[in-house]
């Protein structure tokens, strides 16, 4: 009753197409997107910043592109990591080729090439469905990782095979290498993600993810009403990749500062499809509360014994933290299977009808 | 003349070498099925548990590992070998018993990626709660299974593979009978048919699937006892999950032959393209090789060689 | 009563069902087979479930973020000033696939440091305060914690053994701005050994391709001479990682040199299946095996190598595929197997008895229980002394107080110790002298293989030196590469 979404009328058709045409809905996110610039950088520490809110906003984007993937267009993958490393090596080769192009655009560049091997390891989608689909994009996952292992020329033949983000700028301050500070990465991180965040928005609101949300449902009525599915799974899979290449290389760049394919390994896969599940599939909003879910946990689980004063020999702190992530995860599909996104809907169900309970 | 170079290089001379060295070859492929019985031993636990309840169980390779290392932990306990032995399946079972109680039971009619992403989160469970009972060190496996290598004809092999595939060929003929000829097994098949009717006959679904996650529980246990002797039993072992997938996706999620005959194809494969193409790209190709070749299988029969075949209505 | 009693649930259910409906709680599967009393039923059991555990979800969700937001805010404050402690982080992996390796390691470090506290009081009267952080052995961990703890105690980290080439190449750009030095010793990144470039880290006594180069000169030394190398096959069975593959170039620099044929066999990561390779040796027969292995590549290739029939005593593993877990599970078959130290194995020198006295009250079996006389514990004994003489240096020259990472970097640079303080320290016969310069952060050390002879490690040679000659230059040329690449001016010294 307090909270009222009623008598929202949109008198043209612009307004009445807006991502977020509910008032209180503009006013939360913009009030998010405030702070997230102004408030965050200013009060949270480094340690903050560097071990929390800038992967959280970077495997946000790559919760975003496994989803429009798995969630929006059904297709089950597990090559994230791959596709991850393929954003971040063609960065590293890219600008160490061209060090005057900047920053961003290359992160756009390897995006592009990220896209185009992910259509290409898309193409038995047509073929392969579910589970097998799943077991087979580990193929693309394990041959890209065995690639940049092995052909020097990825990183620049240097001995110890691991890349190095070179310090780049951009407008006179610098963004990447170990010189630039953690709240100017952080405002980067945050600017490129918002961006693509909106463009996913728009996506899958349009006539592809409306395609996309017909393939995953029933590829073959949707095939039968004119959608073409190969197309349609391509499109998703080059999508997926561009924005999984751009987290890639965000990482390096913006986070680690250096790599060897171990980061991207096998892991990192199931850690991003951890954060669309438990966050909800086919939910842009789910991808970042599951990424802050995935993200988050692990650190108030390791910081929260000392919080609390309790003192315990380090492994068992370690063993019961892995014990409870799973048994969490176990819980919460459990208790809402459809996500963090769902138990959000629920909850601003509950709270039209606040303070009546029905 | 580079063309015709790189074209020798890579399909003439490596059948060269196959065909003037057969007793090497004839090493490769047999060492390349045995390792294939190893790992057909842990797919069987995958298939069993997708087939009954349909769930790809994820955790096999955490069962794996907490098979061993109970059965491990409790040799260092003192116990005779034959009473650890026991008491480690008694674990797998009251596990089996419990995962049916607290999480199966629980995400009944739900998705398949949500049972799927279940059975990861049992995978960290399992993963830290073996840790944490036993600690993270290295430990011998020592049943006493010999390990003498013997040449036969000029091709090497070894006791303990041979026994290993020995006790993989029967486990998987004791499973094969099992599912065909008694009243369980028949109700087993019943229950992966269809969930639904299976309860309406009267199966107890709960009690089958104790049943199963007990079975897979102990295939796990013996594929741990296989590989943990050869490298002690250590948290590496529930990786060896990553190496069953292909054989899995290969010989189709439903199916016991598949799983055997995958595991042979993958085992072959694997090893030939390691040796014979594998120097030309600088070596380590295997585990991608294996998914590349379930991949390609895959794309001719997409259910997978032995697999249901998949009915897709409108 | 809907659960238990079939008989009434058919009534019951409808009506339950139309309230739980009505108050929100039931969400309905299947509407219009809710006359099927199996469905209802099994939704009734879900939905209850839901109902109950939903509540508690909620509330255990805004906890959650509460503790989220909390948590990360509380980690923020700054930690209670210590006066006058000099505060080193140990990154540890006492869980996760390398544990068995890990703990000895971990173990070491905090025995040493808890030895000088109680033996000592301190490092000229500064005690030492450590904090372990677990990270499993993964990067990003690793990166974590040393975020979290290097700004911890009165003046900050005094440096950083991060014990893991991976976690040292990440730490090794931010070492700089952090000012936090890195003593990766014998791992990491070997072009650091040109001080020049790499200002803040060091690696000595010895280096990856200084092993490698000695290993050479070992074999030399068995086959009876420089000039016998020509027309052998050596292989080098490598992790197939960065890690695995830093000894390739210089073995192929030297086989160029001396004429050897090398072969060279990449291992997948975990290397838990490996008769790929083992065929490929058993096929090419080299005269000696080298091993770049880590965690269970090691016990699978040993036992591999055993299996084959190959000659253990020709296969010699690098400094990291040679400590006791490594043989466990091969056990009596690993007779014979070499690998290359830069330490004395054994723990009855006079340090040890310290340990014993001072960390374990006299109580050997505890003390075994916690790695003691391990390889690897041996050799975090030799990290952790290093650690505290750079100390003790820097306090020479800049007070016996708590000192800056600055400070200490500084101490390691300028570290020598002699013959007579590995005496003075109980180490003598232990390690060998070192002496580090501004240029020179490797000190060209040389290496000893020991040998496996079922229960214990034996030394089987005397000191073996690395082939400085060649790798001191690659050495100088990778460190100038990367000083370009990242736009660093090489100092002057």
């Amino acid at each position: 009753m307090l909270y009222r979404e009623t008598g929202q009328f949109k008198i043209s058709y612009a307004a009445d197409q807006s991502v977020f045409p509910i008032s209180q809905d503009r006013w939360f996110v913009s009030v998010v997107i405030a702070v997230a610039f102004f408030v965050v950088p200013v009060l949270a520490s480094e340690y903050l910043l560097q071990a929390v809110m800038i992967p959280l906003l970077i495997f946000s984007l790559a919760a975003i592109g496994l989803n429009l993937l798995v969630g929006y267009a059904g297709q089950l993958s597990l090559g994230t990591g791959g596709f991850m490393a393929v954003g971040a090596y063609m960065t590293y080769k890219l600008t160490t080729a061209f060090p005057d192009i900047n920053i961003i655009i290359v992160f756009l560049l390897a995006g592009l090439i990220a896209a185009f091997v992910g259509l290409i390891f898309g193409i038995p989608s047509l073929r392969i469905k579910g589970f097998y689909l799943a077991v087979a994009t580990l193929a693309s996952q394990f041959f890209l990782l065995w690639m940049f292992n092995k052909v020097a020329w990825f990183y620049n033949y240097n001995s110890s095979g691991t890349i190095t983000a070179p310090p780049r700028e951009m407008f006179g301050v610098i963004i990447t290498g170990p010189m630039a500070s953690a709240e100017i990465r952080y405002l980067v991180t945050l600017c490129i993600v918002i961006i693509f965040a909106f463009i996913a928005k728009n996506l899958v609101r349009g006539r592809l993810g409306r395609s996309w949300m017909a393939v995953r449902d029933m590829d073959i009525a949707a095939e039968i009403i004119g959608i073409r599915p190969f197309q349609t799974k391509l499109i998703a899979f080059a999508v997926s990749s561009f924005y999984c290449g751009l987290s890639g290389a965000m990482m390096v760049f913006l986070w680690l500062g250096s790599a060897e394919t171990e980061a991207f390994s096998i892991n990192e896969s199931f850690n991003v499809l951890f954060m669309i599940i438990i966050g909800g599939l086919g939910s842009i909003l789910g991808s970042f509360l599951g990424a802050t879910f995935i993200v988050g946990l692990p650190i108030l689980l390791t910081n929260a014994p000392q919080m609390v004063g309790l003192s315990m020999p380090i492994d068992m702190q370690k063993h019961i933290e892995i014990m409870l992530f799973g048994s969490l995860i176990i819980f919460f599909l459990i208790v809402e299977p459809h996500g963090l996104a769902r138990l959000w809907q629920i909850l601003k169900e509950k709270l039209r009808l606040w303070p009546f309970p029905y | 003349m580079e063309i015709i170079n790189f074209l020798n290089l890579v399909f003439v001379a490596p059948i060269e070498d196959m065909v003037f060295y057969p007793i090497f070859f004839t090493e490769v492929v047999i060492s390349g099925l045995l390792t294939g019985i190893m790992y057909s031993l842990v797919a069987l636990g995958f298939v069993l548990i997708f087939k009954a309840s349909g769930v790809f169980n994820f955790a096999q390779g955490a069962m794996v590992l907490f098979a061993a290392l109970n059965l491990v932990g409790f040799i260092e306990q003192g116990f005779p070998i034959w009473l650890a032995l026991v008491l480690a399946i008694v674990v797998m079972i009251i596990l089996a018993f419990l995962i049916e109680r607290f999480m199966l039971r629980y995400l009944i009619n739900q998705e398949d990626i949500i049972l799927f992403m279940a059975t990861i989160g049992l995978t960290f469970f399992l993963q830290g709660f073996g840790e944490m009972l036993w600690g993270s060190n290295v430990k011998p496996l020592d049943l006493g299974i010999p390990n003498q290598s013997f040449e036969v004809g000029g091709v090497l092999l070894n006791e303990f593979d041979l026994f290993a595939a020995g006790s993989g060929a029967i486990l998987v003929g004791v499973l094969a009978v099992f599912f065909h000829y008694t009243r369980i097994g028949r109700a087993l098949r019943a229950v992966a048919d269809d969930h639904q009717a299976a309860m309406a006959v009267g199966i107890p679904l709960k009690t089958i699937w104790i049943i199963v996650w007990s079975v897979a529980g102990f295939v796990g246990l013996v594929a741990g006892i296989m590989w943990g002797a050869k490298s002690g039993v250590q948290f590496s072992l529930s990786l060896i999950a990553l190496k069953a997938l292909p054989v899995l996706i290969l010989g189709g999620f439903t199916s016991v032959p598949g799983a055997i005959v995958g595991g042979l194809i993958i085992g072959v494969g694997e090893k030939i393209a390691e040796i014979y193409w594998g120097p030309l790209v600088g070596g380590a190709i295997e585990n991608w090789f294996a998914y590349v070749l379930a991949l390609a299988f895959l794309l001719f029969r997409p259910q997978g060689l032995f697999g249901e075949r998949i009915i897709e209505r409108v | 009563m809907a659960d238990f009693e079939r008989e009434t649930a058919s009534l019951a259910l409808s009506i339950l069902v139309k309230r739980l409906i009505l108050i929100g709680e039931l969400e309905v599967i299947d509407a219009e087979h809710c006359h099927d009393s199996l469905l209802m039923y099994k939704t009734l059991i879900i939905t209850k479930m839901t109902g109950r555990y939903f509540k508690m979800l909620r509330n255990l969700i805004l906890i959650l973020l509460g503790g989220v937001l909390g948590v990360t805010g509380v980690v923020a404050t700054t930690p209670v000033v210590e006066a006058d402690e000099q505060f080193i982080p140990m990154l540890v992996y006492r869980t996760g696939p390398y544990a068995p390796s890990g703990i000895p390691v971990a173990n070491g470090f905090r025995d040493y440091y808890t030895m000088i506290n109680n033996r000592d009081g301190g490092i000229n009267g500064v005690k030492i305060t450590f904090e372990e952080c677990e990270t499993e052995y993964n990067t990003k961990l690793g990166v974590e914690c040393y975020e979290k703890l290097k700004n911890k105690g009165s003046t900050g980290a005094s440096l950083v053994n991060p014990f893991s080439t991976g976690i040292t190449y990440q730490l090794i750009p931010k070492a700089s701005v952090d000012e936090v030095p890195i003593l990766s010793m014998g791992y990491g990144r070997t072009a650091a050994a040109d001080g020049r470039v790499f200002k803040w880290v060091f690696n000595f006594p010895t280096t990856y391709w200084s092993q490698a180069s000695a290993f050479i000169r070992y074999v030399a030394q068995q086959e009876g001479g420089e000039a016998n190398l020509k027309g052998k096959k050596i292989a080098h069975v490598y992790h197939n990682s960065a890690y695995g593959k830093e000894a390739n170039p210089t073995l192929q620099a030297l086989a160029k040199k001396y004429g050897y044929e090398l072969v060279l066999l990449a291992v997948d990561h975990p290397g838990q299946e490996q008769k790929a390779t083992w065929l490929q040796i058993r096929r090419a027969k080299p005269d000696w095996i080298f091993m770049s292995g880590w965690g269970v590549m090691n016990q699978v290739a040993i036992k591999e190598a055993a299996s084959i029939r190959y000659p253990m005593d020709h296969f010699v593993g690098n400094w990291w595929s040679g400590s006791d877990a490594d043989v466990v599970p091969a056990a009596a078959s690993a007779n014979g197997y070499k690998s290359a130290t830069f330490h004395s194995p054994k723990s009855d020198f006079p340090v040890h008895s310290d340990i014993i006295k001072h960390v374990y009250d006299g109580d050997m079996s505890k003390a075994k229980k916690n790695s003691f006389g391990e390889v690897l514990y041996n050799r975090t004994i030799v990290n952790a002394m290093f650690a505290v003489e750079a100390i003790r240096t820097a306090q020479g020259k800049y007070g016996n107080r708590a000192l800056t990472g600055a400070e200490v970097r500084w101490g390691l640079e300028n570290l020598n110790i002699t013959k007579n303080r590995l005496k003075e320290m109980g180490m003598e016969g232990f390690t060998k002298p070192v002496k580090v310069s501004c240029s020179d952060h490797e000190t060209g050390g040389p290496i000893i293989i020991q040998q496996w002879n079922g229960s214990k490690w034996n030394i089987v040679s005397d000191w073996v030196a690395p082939i400085r000659e060649v790798v001191r230059p690659m050495v100088e040329k990778a460190a100038a590469a990367y000083a370009t690449e990242n736009g660093i001016k090489p100092r002057s010294c």
